[in-house]
């Protein structure tokens, strides 16, 4: 079984992000493999190991963003892309599923795609069900359980209501979510095996596509207003006390 | 302009945020309500009573489920037909995947999760949260139709006008599903933080009640996960009495002692209720982002030092197993229920 799993490189989530000459900025914190992807290696790991194949990591970035893709190789993946190409500036999620379609392709297609549910930084979430819609590949979207038999996958999906069930033929792309199951950490095999790695970088022009146009542009950034509040401490003799020092506080805020 | 309002709903229940997204609508001109699924009569009463101009069915048994490329593929002929300026959905997790499958098809682009949306000039700006919402920016959209998803309880909900009426029309429904939907796994009742107007959480803290004794025969994980259900009771009773949800740190739902739809945060779901109630959570900053849009945070923790108390109004140190129900008492009294 041929998986590939689609990755991004973010600014960590402890970074102070903030706006600097109309630009994002996050100081000296460090770039790291988005945290929701890791979901999606680990559902590309646990695939190959209950039905035995390669999984290939896919990314889109500059060059710093091999570290990413070594993340997942020391994680247990068995290969990496990056697509990097300089013109790449304006790149919306539409336009980044059109690109990863192009890259699979290029790689000679898989049995599944998987992704994490979202990136931290832009958040949208879209782009794996642009991917399936572009390649015309059914979209199995925030999975937290995988069994696959006969061609087909049957997922057990993690939505608002619950636990919804779904099965598709392959190829078919999938959202993983938390449910799968911890990431796993990077061993020091793994990690030794990432370093030595050499990871092709694909152009556009070796995709055979040019860059797609942008619909969706940033206008302004706003940092939005501090949310540091003094707190009150509410004081009383027993529990008692305080809870109704709070209730009638609470009811004069006019909330409830 | 002309704008399409697509109502979300889960087996005829509504995503409230579809009203809004209607209310939005009807400020730049005219609202279509779009509704797909089967047996819609009370959803296209609901949606003229909430202002609909119009209201197009597409009602097929093929869409009694939400399957996503069936759902694209009927909003995508509908608007390839009906040419609407703008198409507006509530954010959910359907929403974001028939978004996302409706621009490909019509070649245009997304503005999601908005938290504002207005008219500059002929030009639709959106503001938008992003990088967990450290930041926000505004976008804009050259396609047509531009597509939105709006953030639950950010825009004021209409007025619901029980006089209004209207009659449907239909539309055809496609069905060219390449999923299949074998069932439901868990029939949780229906939690609804993300549309909630108050919440009571609890965290890691709701499993350290030392004065209650486990069931004999419990291992230490087991005993835990009870300790903290019994916890969580109290929490449900303060939430009941205010008639909000249950909701839930990461740390929680990591524990197992709550199903992971109660969780709130950025990587569950990002809330904005009138009353965010927090019981026995430190305030991790994933949680912390994700009760950024609450108007008013009651933090009730045993350690001072809790980061929790940072963004809370008001706060109570102290032991919530003692003073949950006390405010859960208090509030009884003073809402003479």
């Amino acid at each position: 079984m041929k998986i590939i799993a689609c990755i991004k490189q973010v600014p960590d989530s402890e970074a102070k992000v903030k706006a600097e000459n109309g630009q994002v900025s996050w100081g000296e914190s460090p770039l790291v493999i988005n945290p929701f992807d890791e979901y999606a290696v680990e559902g590309a790991l646990q695939l190959k190991e209950a039905n035995s194949g390669t999984v290939t990591a896919l990314c889109i970035g500059p060059e710093s963003a091999k570290e990413a893709l070594k993340h997942a190789l020391a994680m247990g993946s068995d290969e990496a892309v990056l697509v990097s190409d300089s013109t790449l500036t304006n790149l919306d999620t539409q336009g980044a599923a059109r690109v990863l379609a192009a890259a699979i392709n290029k790689i000679g297609g898989a049995d599944i795609i998987t992704f994490g549910r979202q990136t931290l930084d832009d958040g949208s979430g879209l782009t794996a069900a642009q991917t399936a819609r572009v390649l015309g590949w059914p979209m199995l979207g925030l999975v937290g359980h995988i069994t696959v038999e006969g061609g087909s996958a049957k997922v057990s999906r993690v939505i608002e209501e619950g636990r919804q069930i779904v099965s598709a033929k392959l190829p078919a792309v999938l959202s993983i979510v938390q449910s799968i199951g911890e990431p796993r950490y990077p061993s020091f095999m793994g990690i030794r095996k990432a370093s030595k790695a050499n990871i092709p970088v694909w152009s556009l022009n070796d995709l055979g596509i040019s860059a797609p146009a942008a619909f969706v542009t940033r206008g302004e950034l706003i940092t939005p207003p501090s949310h540091e509040v003094v707190c009150e401490i509410i004081k009383g003799d027993s529990p008692e006390q305080i809870a109704e020092t709070l209730a009638d506080k609470i009811l004069a805020e006019k909330v409830l | 302009m002309k704008t399409f309002v697509y109502i979300d709903h889960f087996k005829g229940e509504v995503q409230p945020a579809s009203w809004e997204a209607l209310g939005v609508a009807k400020g730049f001109g005219s609202a279509t309500a779009v509704i797909f699924g089967s047996g819609l009569d009370a959803l296209t009463k609901t949606a003229f009573e909430f202002g609909a101009d119009e209201v197009l069915i597409a009602d097929d048994s093929a869409l009694i489920d939400y399957r996503v490329e069936a759902f694209a593929s009927t909003l995508s002929a509908l608007a390839s037909a009906r040419t609407p300026d703008l198409i507006l959905l509530p954010t959910t997790a359907r929403t974001r995947e028939l978004a996302a499958m409706t621009a490909i098809d019509l070649k245009t682009g997304v503005l999601v999760d908005l938290t504002s949306l207005s008219l500059n000039g002929d030009k639709l700006v959106a503001t938008r949260p992003i990088y967990e919402g450290k930041l926000n920016e505004t976008g804009v959209c050259s396609g047509k139709p531009i597509i939105a998803t709006l953030r639950a309880r950010a825009f004021p909900r209409p007025a619901q006008d029980k006089s209004r009426t209207g009659t449907a029309t239909k539309v055809e429904a496609k069905t060219d599903s390449l999923t299949t939907v074998e069932g439901y796994e868990v029939a949780e009742q229906a939690v609804s933080v993300t549309d909630a107007s108050v919440i009571v959480s609890g965290g890691r803290g709701v499993s350290n009640n030392p004065s209650l004794t486990p069931p004999a025969g419990m291992d230490e994980k087991q005993a835990e996960v009870w300790r903290a259900q019994q916890g969580f009771k109290l929490i449900g009773e303060l939430a009941m009495m205010l008639g909000g949800a249950v909701g839930a740190s990461r740390a929680a739902v990591d524990g197992g002692y709550i199903p992971y739809a109660h969780q709130v945060g950025q990587t569950g779901k990002v809330v904005a209720p009138d009353l965010y109630i927090a019981c026995g959570i430190s305030g991790a900053i994933q949680h912390i982002v994700g009760i950024r849009s609450a108007k008013l945070v009651v933090a009730v923790n045993k350690d001072a030092e809790a980061p929790i108390f940072k963004v809370a109004r008001y706060g109570v140190v102290g032991d919530l197993f003692t003073f949950v129900p006390a405010l859960t008492e208090a509030f009884k009294k003073k809402l003479g229920k």
